[in-house]
């Protein structure tokens, strides 16, 4: 699995560290506000949106940190990081076993 | 363009949930047919990259933010199918795990960065490569192209999306219900931001990305090739 394309996962560990550059644009994209920046932004939250907005408060890693360690930059960093790690290893289990329909 | 929970109305986000299914099944039978046991790690690679990629969130001058999505780069390397496999798998985690993206509008995201993206990206790649070496500087142009192209379209197709509710569905008064801007201004946000920023960074990750894949690992690049002349099927879709 890692062997045979070294060079990628060495680029993808990379990314993983240098992750936290991601931080810096601490601007919500657009159409992506949360119900208090829709107040700041819009200046009202529509009703629809205000029903469904809370669909899924299950996210064990909100907006990628760890929950209550994100007071200091160095906390938001490592929690994205932290992310970063999660996310990837999830990916890749979820790929390899998706995997194994595919024949050689 | 990660639309959230609550931007799209129901009747718009479940349609395109529906769609994904078909859309799917078809992803895993052609991945099935064409991607080699050996090319199973660096589809998995790939979809971690494009996870990685959308951490990487790019000022925009306003307060906003967007980002590249690497599903262009993954659609070139293993084909188009397999490329809406990976981001698909990144993007439900991405909405299950760390709450970015809705969970109803999984379809939609699905179908603008990971059906929308690759095949529009591969398209334009076939397009502008033509017969060139992938790791040509035609190759490498076409790459850049591809990314910027597939990026914006994806853009184009989300503003639509969430541009198109606040004239379908509003209250009695004239309230929109769910997303509160016009098309016309959702689609010159979204695309005065892809066009000018993340498009540019779109295309240098899938350029560098080509680049890079087809110097360490030529046999990635290279096998798609003579399958196109031994015969011209259609490589790798």
């Amino acid at each position: 699995m890692f062997k045979t394309y070294k060079k990628l996962w060495l680029v993808l560990s990379l990314f993983i560290v240098l992750s936290p550059l991601g931080l810096l644009a601490t601007g919500t994209a657009f159409g992506e506000w949360g119900s208090d920046e829709l107040i700041d932004e819009v200046g009202f939250i529509p009703a629809g949106l205000e029903k469904m907005a809370d669909l899924w408060q299950h996210a064990p890693m909100p907006d990628y940190s760890i929950q209550g360690f994100a007071a200091t930059f160095g906390q938001s960093a490592l929690g994205y990081i932290a992310s970063a790690v999660v996310g990837v290893l999830l990916v890749v289990l979820i790929i390899t076993f998706l995997s194994r329909i595919v024949k050689d | 363009m990660h639309i959230p929970d609550g931007y799209l109305s129901p009747q718009t986000a479940v349609p395109f949930v529906v769609a994904m299914v078909p859309i799917w099944g078809v992803a895993v039978k052609k991945v099935k047919e064409n991607l080699r046991k050996r090319e199973v790690p660096v589809l998995a690679v790939g979809a971690a990259f494009s996870f990685i990629i959308m951490m990487f969130n790019l000022p925009i001058p306003g307060g906003s933010s967007a980002h590249a999505v690497g599903a262009v780069l993954l659609a070139i390397l293993l084909g188009p199918w397999a490329a809406c496999i990976g981001v698909s798998v990144a993007l439900i985690i991405q909405a299950l795990i760390f709450g970015d993206g809705g969970i109803l509008a999984i379809g939609a995201n699905c179908f603008n960065m990971a059906f929308i993206m690759p095949m529009v990206g591969y398209l334009m790649y076939k397009l502008i490569k033509g017969q060139a070496d992938a790791i040509s500087t035609r190759g490498i142009i076409a790459a850049a192209l591809a990314g910027y192209i597939g990026l914006n379209v994806a853009a184009l197709f989300t503003a639509v999306e969430f541009g198109s509710q606040y004239h379908l569905f509003q209250t009695a008064d004239g309230t929109p219900l769910y997303f509160m801007y016009p098309i016309k201004v959702a689609i010159a946000a979204m695309l005065s931001e892809h066009l000018t920023l993340a498009g540019p960074v779109e295309a240098l990750v899938t350029a560098l990305g080509v680049w890079f894949v087809g110097n360490s690992y030529p046999e990635l690049v290279a096998r798609k090739q003579a399958i196109m002349f031994n015969g011209g099927v259609a490589d790798n879709v």
